[in-house]
């Protein structure tokens, strides 16, 4: 078990060190503003004061290194600055409308993750059947669809043709959990489409390579049931790479929710992102993108874990 | 080569022949386009008719005309993006792992912290330092993209790279370029070629995803996934306008998808 | 009364070049209880295929045609696999090739033992595994008693083997299915796997078919030898009596003692081509995977490197070549020193020295032309192009013993494995070297193809006066075309001299030890060696 810890530990570092070159890179990106950046986003209602007061808040009259170190100081602490934009906080614009991600993103995972799965199990099962046809061309589709493509579909079809969902997903602190889950069906089913669609693709690829090795044959040979191969023999071994799959899309996920977030004009960490980014409102930018950035590098973080804890290769009698 | 074109199956040649017509569209647009890219011809949102068989825009301008040019606009962007993007992602996959030791180390571990950042988030976040223009945006999304073919070609030429006919011509004192060029190359064509189709509809689907949230093509240029957020708001009164740009990037992903899926089962068939 | 097994007419086909095509025509054979039948063949016998359709079972894209199968009096051509599953385990049993891929990882070597027995209600877990650990101790496992509870990875190749030959004994099955158990060990390994087998076709009286390519193995093991080629019977019959007295040339042929050739013996007069001096080499920086290594080559010589896996001899042909540069000691070539590095060295100390690789299929770039293949030394070295290049290309192939009109302009996957590696060495040769290493060059083809690689190699250095330094772990190559003999063990040199002084008694320990385990075509080679064992150790 001491080495697996050590393979943990190792990978858990190098994400800690990945997030810090991530937030270097994005300090950075802002340092490389061509011109002088109070200026060019101020353009034409620059004024010396006001020019003053936005260098004042950028805190560009201290040295670089000074500034990325308090920058990252203060992020850490919860204070990510003031939005240029409208000058309030910005942990208390991002907060909840993280958590608002979040949700979208957890029931799409709820109802993406068992389905890819099962559907991926079974088509592996079922391999060259007609039902692994259909499965597989209608999952190649909804790859090569656009996330609007299907959130526009959705809309057309349920909120317009029959007027069952709403086509904004105008969500609110004030409602209930029912009325919440109604009102993000519609883009979360969108999420869902798109995720289900690379998770059981990558699912049936998994449980064919492990269905192919030599030891399912050996059990084959020793008069072993087809189902019980599967549950002992093969499910151990497929359980490293599936999980592997399930976490690694969980992270697209997060992500890919952006566009799905602007179709149905979500009020989510995307939306707030590229609302800052037309904007050029740079503090909302830097600490959105570093927030989406950690969450996704944490849930490939755990994808490793997990499947480096689930992989049989790895354990040890004693 | 026109052999294996004749055993190609049905799905394999629909996805041809759609690829083929928006190549063609997309050539061939002035002459297409019965309208200018840019004229405003009709009224608001008009429904298909004689006159304009798509309808017409938010702005009243003839939608088959910007559809056609549109094809031109998205398709050229899309694939000068995925070459540029090949480009650096071959060389340097090749390199690293040609030469191996610290050039592998040093760049992998840079694609490492690339990769670890969401595509669409750092790309948001480039183009709202540096602003969007064509440039720009090939250049931004050209760089990301390669990590990933950075990353494959590595790991093929890395697969040929232990093989004994390239150690072979190691041992003779063959130079790395010949290495590259005739060892390594001509065997990492079939998966490299199947990489470009992937990696042209992602690059595809991405371009149309910036330019609906606002950060692509900027207006009045005709792209589809621009088209698509310019005339979002009339599927609440029931028209499908935006279905039509949006259902012709469906489109052309799916033409590509259909070859490559042909393409990989054919090349994994003739390797056993 | 009814014979164990029984096959008749059995056809199987396979699905390649998108048809049907037949794989095993028409073939049959039968068992006794208590006998072992021997299947020989090279590959594309068939002799595996017959092997799994014993126990009515075929693999992906394979399918059985026509014919019977019978399993005590039973049908299982076209039986239900419900029934199949009923017999397989219990009454017939199998043992593969790669025992590392046939256990599941993610189980513990016993839970895979004593699966089968529980489940099909013939025992208690306790009871299975207290079985277990009596056969594993029958069959030599080191601590019986705990060597089950681990994990499959945590066990050696040979170990392993000899766990999955335990398996199958789990159901008691009346026969065994051995598919070339030994095939994948070192030959010290190969004893103790065999010995294994023995203990339970002999004491435990089981009958078995024993799959396998090598004469000299299935010799040991089997009553009775059926030989295969192309799916097809060759002949079959007892087995000393066809060892003795074969009827088919093709029998005769894999037979046939391979020609020893007269040592040449070194005299001070042959010049000294390749000479290596207390070289150590790691690849670490920490462990030395070869320590004090000291070899010479004599020009128009052959040096044969032996030793078995992990012994470092393929270590030192990468350390001579350059690919792993020494970190003590010296190399000299032709009297001058070798730069250690291989970027370092001039385009003449390149070209002098050649290497031939082990598995032709790798060693051959597939989107190049054989024109390309033997061009490119031409061109690199001496700078021919064009008719110059094409003519030289031409007498290459000639020397190679194909017909250069017809070979030029092929792919190297358009060969067979022979003729690929024949390309293999006319590349070495294209470059007019002083010296070739051979790695391993003949093990990955079949024996009859094999015998013709060596006998051009021994033509070509005939007339070209080119040095060998041969590198195997087969001593019948060894004992076939070597005049010197370098034996190797965990980098280090055990031992090197002429090839008969290494052959004739008294030898080092370890030497003793290889030589004894290379089978002979002798039945009673292995009863003796054991026996003889066995009176040491006691």
């Amino acid at each position: 078990m001491k080495h697996v810890l050590w393979l943990v530990l190792k990978r858990a570092l190098a994400s800690v060190v990945t997030i810090l070159v991530i937030s270097l890179i994005i300090f950075i990106g802002v340092e490389l503003l061509p011109g002088d950046v109070a200026e060019t986003v101020l353009g034409q209602s620059a004024t010396p004061e006001t020019v003053k007061a936005f260098r004042k808040e950028l805190k560009l009259d201290l040295p670089p290194h000074v500034r990325y170190f308090t920058w990252l100081k203060d992020f850490v602490q919860g204070d990510f600055g003031n939005s240029l934009a409208n000058g309030r906080p910005v942990f208390g614009l991002i907060t909840w409308r993280f958590a608002n991600t979040l949700f979208l993103a957890a029931t799409a995972a709820a109802i993406a993750v068992p389905l890819a799965v099962i559907l991926g199990i079974l088509a592996a099962l079922y391999r060259n059947s007609l039902f692994d046809n259909a499965i597989s061309t209608t999952t190649l589709s909804f790859i090569s669809f656009p996330e609007f493509f299907i959130a526009y579909i959705l809309i057309g079809v349920f909120s317009v043709q029959f007027n069952v969902f709403p086509s904004l997903a105008a969500i609110s602190p004030r409602m209930n959990f029912g009325e919440k889950l109604y009102t993000i069906l519609l883009p979360a089913l969108t999420l869902t489409a798109i995720v289900t669609a690379h998770m059981m693709r990558q699912t049936r690829a998994a449980i064919i390579n492990v269905l192919a090795s030599a030891y399912i044959e050996m059990a084959e040979l020793k008069g072993i049931r087809r189902l019980r191969i599967i549950v002992q023999h093969a499910f151990p071994n497929a359980l490293s790479p599936v999980i592997n799959v399930i976490a690694v899309n969980l992270a697209y996920l997060v992500v890919g929710v952006v566009i799905v977030e602007v179709v149905f004009v979500y009020p989510g960490l995307g939306q707030l992102l590229v609302d800052s980014v037309s904007k050029r409102d740079i503090p909302v930018v830097q600490a959105s993108g570093l927030i989406f950035a950690a969450t996704y590098v944490t849930l490939n973080l755990l994808a490793d874990i997990l499947s480096m804890l689930s992989n049989p290769r790895l354990r040890k009698t004693h | 080569m026109l052999k294996l074109l004749r055993q190609s199956p049905l799905s394999a040649r629909i996805g041809m022949g759609i690829v083929l017509l928006n190549i063609l569209t997309a050539i061939f647009a002035p002459i297409i386009a019965p309208y200018g890219e840019t004229k405003v011809v009709g009224d608001v949102w008009e429904l298909f008719n004689s006159q304009f068989f798509f309808g017409t825009d938010h702005l009243g301008r003839d939608l088959f005309s910007r559809m056609v040019f549109g094809a031109r606009n998205t398709i050229a962007l899309a694939f000068a993006t995925t070459a540029l993007s090949f480009s650096f992602g071959i060389v340097l996959g090749f390199f690293a792992a040609t030469l191996g030791g610290w050039t592998d180390q040093i760049l992998s571990r840079i694609i490492d912290i690339i990769m670890a950042f969401p595509t669409l988030i750092f790309a948001l976040m480039i183009l709202s330092v540096v602003g969007s223009s064509v440039y720009s945006l090939v250049f931004t999304i050209a760089v990301l993209d390669s990590t990933r073919v950075y990353r494959l070609s590595r790991a093929v030429a890395m697969d040929i790279e232990v093989m004994e006919f390239v150690e072979a011509a190691r041992l003779r004192g063959e130079g790395v370029w010949w290495l590259m060029r005739h060892e390594i190359l001509p065997n990492a064509m079939p998966p490299l070629v199947a990489e470009f189709g992937l990696r042209f509809c992602f690059v595809f689907l991405f371009i149309a995803a910036l330019s609906f949230l606002g950060l692509g093509l900027q207006p009045p240029a005709a792209d589809w996934g621009g088209m698509v957020r310019e005339n979002a708001g009339a599927i609440t009164f029931g028209i499908y306008t935006p279905l039509l740009p949006a259902a012709a990037i469906a489109f052309l992903t799916v033409g590509v998808n259909l070859i490559v899926d042909w393409f990989l089962r054919v090349a994994s068939g003739l390797k056993d | 009364m009814t014979k164990l097994l029984e096959i008749k007419d059995l056809y199987i086909e396979g699905w390649s070049e998108e048809r049907w095509q037949t794989i095993v025509n028409g073939v049959s054979l039968e068992l006794n209880r208590g006998e072992v039948l021997g299947l020989i063949g090279e590959s594309g016998a068939g002799k595996s295929t017959i092997g799994l359709a014993a126990m009515g079972y075929t693999r992906n894209g394979c399918r059985l045609a026509s014919g019977s199968i019978k399993l005590e009096g039973q049908e299982l051509f076209g039986a239900s696999s419900q029934f199949l599953r009923s017999i397989r385990g219990t009454q017939i049993a199998y043992v593969a090739q790669s025992a590392a891929a046939s256990f599941n990882p993610a189980h513990r070597v016993i839970k895979q033992y004593t699966e089968a027995p529980v489940l099909k209600g013939l025992m208690s877990q306790k009871e299975a595994e207290r079985k277990a650990v009596e056969i594993y101790e029958r069959l030599f496992l080191p601590t019986p008693e705990k060597i089950g509870w681990r994990y499959p990875h945590e066990l050696s190749g040979g170990q392993l083997q000899r766990a999955m030959v335990a398996m199958s004994m789990s159901c008691q099955p009346d026969i065994i299915v051995f598919d070339e158990p030994t095939t994948a060990l070192d030959v010290t390994t190969q004893i103790e796997v065999l010995a294994s087998i023995k203990e339970i076709t002999e004491k435990m009286n089981k009958a078995a078919l024993y799959i396998t390519h090598d004469l000299a193995v299935v010799a040991q093991v089997s009553h009775r030898i059926m030989v295969l080629r192309y799916g097809d019977t060759v002949e079959a019959g007892e087995t000393r009596e066809l060892l003795k007295e074969p009827k088919e040339q093709y029998t005769r042929d894999l037979l046939s003692v391979r020609s020893l050739r007269e040592e040449k013996v070194e005299t001070e007069k042959d010049k000294i081509i390749l000479e290596i001096k207390d070289v150590d080499a790691t690849y670490t920086g920490r462990e030395k995977v070869l320590q004090d290594i000291n070899v010479n080559v004599r020009r128009g010589r052959t040096v044969a490197l032996v030793g078995e896996s992990g012994s470092g001899k393929s270590t030192l042909a990468k350390v001579i070549t350059g690919l792993l540069p020494a970190v003590r000691g010296s190399i000299t070539f032709l009297g001058q020193e070798l730069h250690p590095e291989l970027r370092k060295r001039s385009k003449e100390d390149l070209r002098k020295l050649q290497m031939i690789y082990q598995m032709p299929d790798t060693a051959l770039n597939p989107r190049h032309r054989i024109r390309t293949v033997l061009g490119r030394p031409l061109q690199f070295y001496f700078g021919m192009n064009g008719k110059e290049a094409e003519d030289k290309i031409k007498e290459l192939l000639d020397k190679i013993e194909l017909a250069p009109d017809k070979y030029i302009d092929r792919f190297s996957t358009e060969l067979s494995g022979g003729e690929k590696q024949r390309v293999c060495i006319a590349r070495a040769l294209a470059a007019e070297p002083e010296l070739i290493i051979c790695d391993e060059v003949t093990s990955a083809l079949d024996q009859l193809v094999a015998e013709g690689i060596l006998a051009l190699l021994q033509d070509l250095q005939n007339e070209l006066q080119v040095s060998y330094l041969f590198i195997t772990h087969d001593l019948a190559t060894v004992k076939a075309i070597s005049d010197k003999i370098v034996i190797m063990l965990n980098g280090r040199i055990v031992e090197q001299g002429g090839k008969q002084e290494i052959l004739t008694p008294p030898h080092h320990e370890y030497t003793d030890k290889l030589l004894a385990s290379v089978p002979e075509m002798d039945p009673d080679w292995l009863d003796h060696l054991l026996a003889e064992r066995a009176s040491t150790f006691i």
